[in-house]
């Protein structure tokens, strides 16, 4: 059983590790903000969702295990509102980060 | 396996960086900065695990927070050039 469960653990870090890794690879070779910023949700939401469960699975019943909720929690929360603002505040600021496709960028 | 999620997101961490050092606009740069944030709060978790620390995970929670706080309050400077804009009626 402890076995398994650290296989399992084992294949949710992993597969965390590679999105974020993806992730950030978007975040590089995406063409324009409002697509970076797609990419860059990748690692705010599901690569930290796979790391953080992948961790509580290998600390068991501890208190480790409700830090690491609390912690998965408050970036499930924070992240998005983040992003949201920044998204808000560039929209206001000029139209053209949402609307057009930016021909400025150099990767 | 706690090992290559280390590498992993470090190397996540340099390549968020990259953007924030080219990012042609200023909210791509702000958007790698919270990406790094939220990268570096994974690292301090795994960290722990890593030197088999649990109270690194203290850490990791009020760097969440910072980040997130930090974020909102570089936005907010940017979009009313002050940290104390209030809305009109509010007292």
């Amino acid at each position: 059983m402890a076995i398994v469960l650290d296989w399992f653990s084992s294949v949710l870090v992993l597969i965390g590790s590679v999105f974020c890794l993806i992730g950030a690879l978007g975040i590089i070779k995406m063409p324009s903000f409002i697509t970076r910023v797609h990419a860059a949700s990748l690692i705010d939401s599901f690569g930290a969702i796979m790391i953080i469960s992948g961790l509580i699975i290998q600390a068991g019943f501890t208190l480790t295990t409700i830090k690491l909720i609390m912690i998965l929690l408050f970036l499930l929360i924070t992240g998005p509102t983040a992003v949201h603002a920044l998204v808000n505040t560039a929209y206001h600021e000029d139209e053209h980060y949402i609307t057009e496709e930016d021909t400025s960028s150099n990767t | 396996m706690i090992t290559a999620a280390l590498v992993a997101i470090m190397t996540v961490m340099v390549m968020v960086l990259l953007r924030a050092w080219l990012g042609p606009t200023l909210y791509d740069r702000i958007l790698a900065i919270n990406t790094f944030g939220t990268a570096t709060v994974i690292a301090i978790a795994v960290l722990g695990f890593y030197m088999g620390r649990p109270a690194f995970m203290d850490i990791a929670l009020v760097y969440s927070l910072i980040n997130f706080i930090g974020t909102v309050a570089v936005l907010k400077l940017y979009r009313f050039n002050s940290l104390d804009h209030r809305e009109e009626g509010e007292s």
